[in-house]
């Protein structure tokens, strides 16, 4: 599978394997059309995760990471792309119904947008709040103290 | 799949706010603060009348970071955290963990521990199903089988008090292995439980299974198929009663499950009953594999060769473990240092939880809260 990827993609897509497990490091222009084939051609028709992780110290800020999972093949692998800040990405909602709420957490967590997503908002912090908490920049003590004094009537969470 | 489904947009509060646009429309609130709801979910519900014409899961409530604490933690002081998600179920969150960073370090336990660990956690899934079939009848009208399981699961508290001093938030277990040895006369505690527990399904099953008031409040109600619990990625039970024979003990076994000899029980029609009967099965099928693990526990350490600082080399592992609610995973990227530099925890009751509406489109009011329990959530998972 991975050969056929490359040989379609070149080197656009790159094949790794850390500690036994299989992921792919996809060129962001590559990732619509990257996750329709692993879908409907390799029959990963189970989106079991999608996520990030921030790396304040590079260009391009984000991972973002999606973790699919074949029924067929009883098999795993990981689509790994990195984009700039501000950046947004193509929704899956289309492919999988569940990456719904797996992009909002995304959104909610790390800012990062979802093109074509049916509802792009918060899904565990309160619509009004100002940041995104799993970047590395946010403190682990921070609040939006104006959210917290506004809706809450104290003057701090902590 | 259905279309429908798909192109359906999600719940408009503003239009429904306008008043007499259809005077048989109604948006009413569910929660946070609700008995059924089993912790603070808040429900938006679009009602024609009784029925359910869609509905929107407000989320959150007990939201305290935990991805974000595990960025400034060590991996051993994490460790306990784990178990405040599903609270219920926490031996399971704890092998998940303990087992991602283990791959991550490149050790496994040892036999023993490994053992220990099944047995443990499969009566960790005897205890949760045993607290959802309580509460989750309750809801439905039911009160006697609460009052039964709960005797019942005390048993398996005591154990777990024995064994560690905790009996719900337990961190039973250690990265690398064990931190406590079995305590003296552990395999005969467990074994009288498991001959006292084994009659004690059926008495459940007495009082339910072909109980006439159970049965219309449970038979074709949220009825989810096979295509659709696969596109929302919903696992465990739900996905079982579907029809579809998966469970990652058998899939991509870990720990050591595949010593053991079990059966995965399936249901046909993806019903709130069939839930409630595959449910039940798989206490029996727990059963069976605690015996087979009492029984072969071999002698031995407890303890893996782990660094007292744990500084795991740096690079990324993803780690799922088949936990009573379905698909927990974890995904750990380690930097190098002594704290991890990610942590990501994919909860089954998240993502479950989002096939609710698919569920109860068509549904009755009152189903909405027979589905909310058949779905077997932890609000603490849920929002993490």
């Amino acid at each position: 599978m991975i050969a056929k990827l490359k040989g379609n993609y070149g080197s656009g897509v790159e094949a790794l394997t850390y500690a036994g497990q299989n992921y792919m490091v996809v060129d962001r222009s590559l990732i619509p059309e990257i996750l329709q084939v692993l879908r409907n051609e390799e029959q990963f028709d189970y989106c079991v995760d999608i996520t990030a992780a921030h790396y304040p110290a590079r260009e391009k800020q984000f991972d973002v990471i999606w973790v699919l999972y074949s029924f067929a093949r009883n098999e795993r692998i990981r689509v790994k792309t990195q984009i700039l800040d501000g950046a947004t990405l193509p929704s899956s909602v289309p492919i999988w119904r569940g990456a719904n709420w797996l992009e909002r957490e995304a959104f909610d967590m790390f800012g990062i947008k979802f093109d074509g997503h049916p509802d792009m908002k918060r899904i565990l912090l309160p619509d009004g709040w100002k940041g995104y908490p799993l970047r590395k920049d946010y403190g682990i003590l921070q609040q939006d103290n104006e959210w917290v004094q506004i809706n809450l009537g104290i003057e701090s969470g902590q | 799949m259905t279309d429908q489904n798909t192109t359906l947009s999600p719940l408009d509060l503003e239009a429904h706010e306008k008043p007499f646009l259809d005077a048989n429309e109604l948006v009413i609130n569910m929660g946070p603060q609700h008995p059924a709801t089993h912790g603070v979910l808040r429900v938006i519900l679009r009602l024609d009348g009784e029925k359910v014409l869609g509905l929107e899961c407000v989320i959150g409530y007990l939201h305290r970071g935990v991805e974000k604490i595990g960025e400034h933690r060590t991996y051993t002081m994490f460790n306990p955290y784990v178990d405040r998600m599903d609270y219920v179920a926490a031996v399971s969150n704890g092998l998940g963990y303990c087992e991602t960073v283990e791959k991550l370090l490149h050790v496994e336990a040892p036999p023993r521990a490994q053992h220990v660990r099944v047995i443990l956690t499969e009566l960790n899934r005897i205890a949760s199903h045993q607290l959802w079939l309580g509460t989750h009848a309750l809801d439905i009208g039911a009160i006697t089988p609460l009052f039964y399981t709960f005797r019942d699961r005390e048993e398996i508290l005591k154990i777990y008090e024995k064994y560690c001093g905790a009996r719900l938030t337990t961190h039973a277990f250690r990265i690398g292995g064990l931190q406590y040895e079995t305590y003296t006369g552990f395999e005969k505690e467990v074994k009288n439980f498991l001959t006292f527990f084994r009659p004690k399904i059926d008495e459940y099953e007495e009082l339910l299974t072909t109980n006439r008031i159970w049965v219309e409040r449970t038979k074709n109600v949220g009825i989810i198929s096979a295509a659709d619990c696969i596109a929302f990625g919903v696992t465990g039970p739900v996905l079982r009663a579907s029809g579809v024979k998966w469970d990652l003990r058998k899939a991509q076994p870990y720990a050591n499950y595949k010593n053991f000899d079990f059966d995965i029980p399936i249901g046909e029609n993806g019903d709130t009953y069939d839930r409630y009967l595959v449910r039940m099965a798989e206490m029996r099928q727990s059963v069976r594999i605690i015996e087979q693990a009492v029984d072969a526990l071999p002698e031995g350490p407890i303890m893996a060769k782990v660094p007292k600082v744990m500084k795991p080399p740096a690079g990324e592992v993803y780690h799922s473990i088949e936990a009573p609610k379905g698909e927990l995973g974890y995904f750990i990227v380690s930097d190098g240092s002594t704290q991890p530099y990610r942590v990501r925890v994919r909860p089954p009751s998240f993502v479950n939880l989002q096939a609710l509406d698919v569920m109860c489109r068509g549904q009755l009011v009152a189903d909405v809260i027979a589905v909310i329990g058949t779905l077997d959530i932890v609000l603490g998972e849920v929002d993490r």
